[in-house]
């Protein structure tokens, strides 16, 4: 601590600077409270019975008691749509890196003519809220006839994946180095040679930040498979979510076990790489 | 040689630059063309009729019932825009604040209100929805359990709460995101303007108003922009606890349902209109396009350069 702060806490008082740090501390405590209890109460319910929730909602329950998750396993298609959700979100990722990194490579390693209009043209489609063109997107897979086709969604989620990624990868691509580049260059090495071997492991922490930031409302949506799929077998976790939450309707132990079931994958990775997590889910609105 | 290096580099370069680009304009940016285009048509369901200028326009903004349930549901979305506004970003500035200041602690507070933003819209909406249950939800019977069971009421089912129990649900989950993007911007602020305010002054107030607010604009810019494009396009979250038709009796319908329902009909009315849908499409696309431009111009303006 520099002078000029210590001054100020002699000056102040180190009462004040106490009561109001306490009156900062309660406020963050009481948030955390209203923050946790909700995904508290509805872990805590998926391993009790209906009846259980209904007399003592926020009772510690008998962790071993988990019928509820048996009935989901074996009587639902829950494990199809965690299933689905993988494979969906899998392929948009792959898509969304490989292509944005392709992209951003040209745009960031070569002087060409037009690089600049194509940077704008993938930043336009950073601001276009793609919802309201839901109505062509629906026509444009019809005749595509991918409709009720999981091809439908990995195409919309790796166009809408696109643009964050290839302006977080061009900024990053831009200030590496070039001495690596031109010694490979000399020596002989190809384009591609030189991008896949020399200046692609240098990409990751970028790739990482907009994998995050892309991955999470991939894994999330509900709006596109709302309109594209109908099939059951074919249907993504939120959208099954839906499905399983119209047939279950009484039995409220099953509703939150399926709840805590679909929050548990997301949960768990986000608390294993929160800082990863909030720098990526942030990305594009702290610079 | 040179001159066959340059093809060759050329060649190169085209095959990194079309496939993403081809996703982007096939995906992206031809359907919101289209989705212009598509307005000014007669559609018989999935069929394209005859050209008809600026009927759908018409027709959704001055004819009934179109009329009433445009107005309702833009009303709705600037309440639920204005309420979000205080609770969402006015309470994410005080957190971040309180964050910034690094009390103990304040690792666990930082990773706990953002991780609702992480959870599926769908879940946080049915995991309220469960809680606000009129027998059986967790609200009411804590109501009844404290003796406050006077207060218990159908939260869903009255059009005077629907609404505020939506945003105070959206304001839960999504409380995180401006809370986070605030901090980063007062982490930003120099510790030398800090160490001058504090020899200036003693007063918190000051420091916040004065110092602090005008020094995190950038930040204030993003996350209102945001929220005004999140609030007229919000969908998810009243389509799961309200329902499609905005129940009870339209008290939480939105542009959004309201889009969705014209475009692709409903369970009680199965007719989907796709020209009346698109001519929804475009107003809000523009609305949202003009007045998000006017916020962040107007914001722009009264961000300081460090």
């Amino acid at each position: 601590m520099s002078a000029a702060s210590t001054t100020y806490y002699d000056r102040r008082g180190l009462l004040g600077a106490l009561g109001r740090d306490g009156l900062l501390q309660i406020i963050l405590i009481a948030n955390t409270i209203i923050m946790l209890a909700p995904i508290v109460i509805m872990i805590f319910s998926a391993f009790k019975t209906t009846p259980q929730i209904f007399q003592s909602p926020f009772g510690i329950p008998d962790f071993t008691q988990v019928g509820n998750f048996v009935k989901i396993w074996t009587q639902t298609n829950f494990l199809r749509y965690l299933l689905n959700s993988f494979i969906v979100t899998g392929a948009s990722m792959t898509l969304i890196l490989t292509l944005g990194t392709m992209a951003a490579y040209a745009i960031g390693r070569y002087q060409f003519t037009g690089s600049g209009f194509i940077l704008m043209f993938f930043l336009a489609g950073l601001t276009l809220p793609l919802k309201l063109a839901i109505i062509p997107l629906f026509m444009l897979m019809r005749d595509l006839s991918i409709l009720n086709n999981q091809l439908s969604l990995i195409f919309v989620y790796t166009a809408m994946g696109l643009p964050t990624t290839v302006f977080i990868m061009t900024g990053f691509i831009r200030t590496l180095p070039n001495e690596l580049e031109d010694a490979a260059r000399m020596d002989g090495a190809s384009e591609a040679r030189i991008m896949w071997s020399i200046m692609l492991p240098l990409v990751r922490p970028a790739m990482v930040i907009a994998g995050i930031q892309n991955v999470v409302p991939i894994w999330n949506d509900f709006f596109f498979p709302l309109v594209f799929i109908q099939n059951d077998d074919l249907k993504t976790l939120p959208q099954g979510l839906t499905t399983f939450m119209g047939e279950y309707t009484t039995d409220w132990g099953v509703l939150f076990s399926g709840l805590t079931l679909s929050a548990a994958p997301i949960i768990i990775i986000y608390i294993v790489l929160s800082r990863q997590f909030i720098a990526g889910m942030t990305s594009g609105a702290v610079k | 040689m040179p001159h066959l290096r340059m093809t060759g580099r050329g060649l190169w370069i085209t095959a990194l630059i079309v496939p993403p680009l081809a996703f982007v304009a096939l995906f992206i940016v031809y359907p919101i063309i289209s989705a212009f285009a598509y307005a000014f048509f007669d559609w018989q369901g999935l069929r394209r009729g005859d050209f008809v200028g600026l009927e759908n326009f018409h027709t959704v903004l001055f004819v009934e019932p179109y009329r009433s349930w445009t107005i309702n549901a833009f009303k709705n979305n600037v309440i639920v825009f204005f309420a979000l506004m205080v609770l969402q970003n006015g309470l994410g500035f005080i957190l971040a604040y309180a964050l910034w200041r690094g009390l103990p602690g304040a690792r666990f507070h930082r990773i706990a209100v953002f991780l609702p933003v992480v959870l599926s819209t769908i879940i946080v909406a049915y995991l309220f929805k469960l809680f606000l249950h009129p027998l059986f939800g967790v609200v009411n019977i804590s109501l009844r359990g404290i003796g406050m069971g006077w207060l218990a009421q159908p939260w869903l089912g009255q059009g005077n709460t629907a609404i505020w129990s939506l945003i105070v649900a959206q304001a839960w989950h999504m409380v995180g995101f401006p809370t986070l993007v605030f901090l980063a911007g007062m982490q930003r602020i120099p510790g030398e303007i800090l160490d001058a305010v504090r020899m200036e002054t003693e007063s918190e107030w000051v420091k916040i108003t004065g110092i602090v607010w005008p020094l995190v604009a950038p930040s204030a810019t993003i996350v209102f922009t945001l929220l005004f494009v999140g609030a007229f396009n919000w969908f998810e979250l009243p389509y799961i606890m309200a329902g499609l038709d905005g129940s009870p009796f339209g008290s939480t319908d939105v542009l959004g349902l309201y889009f969705y329902r014209t475009a692709f009909g409903n369970v009680s009315s199965g007719q989907q209109d796709f020209g009346l849908g698109s001519a929804l499409a475009v107003l809000i696309f523009l609305f949202v396009a003009v007045i998000a431009s006017v916020i962040t111009v107007r914001l722009r303006a009264r961000e300081i350069q460090l």
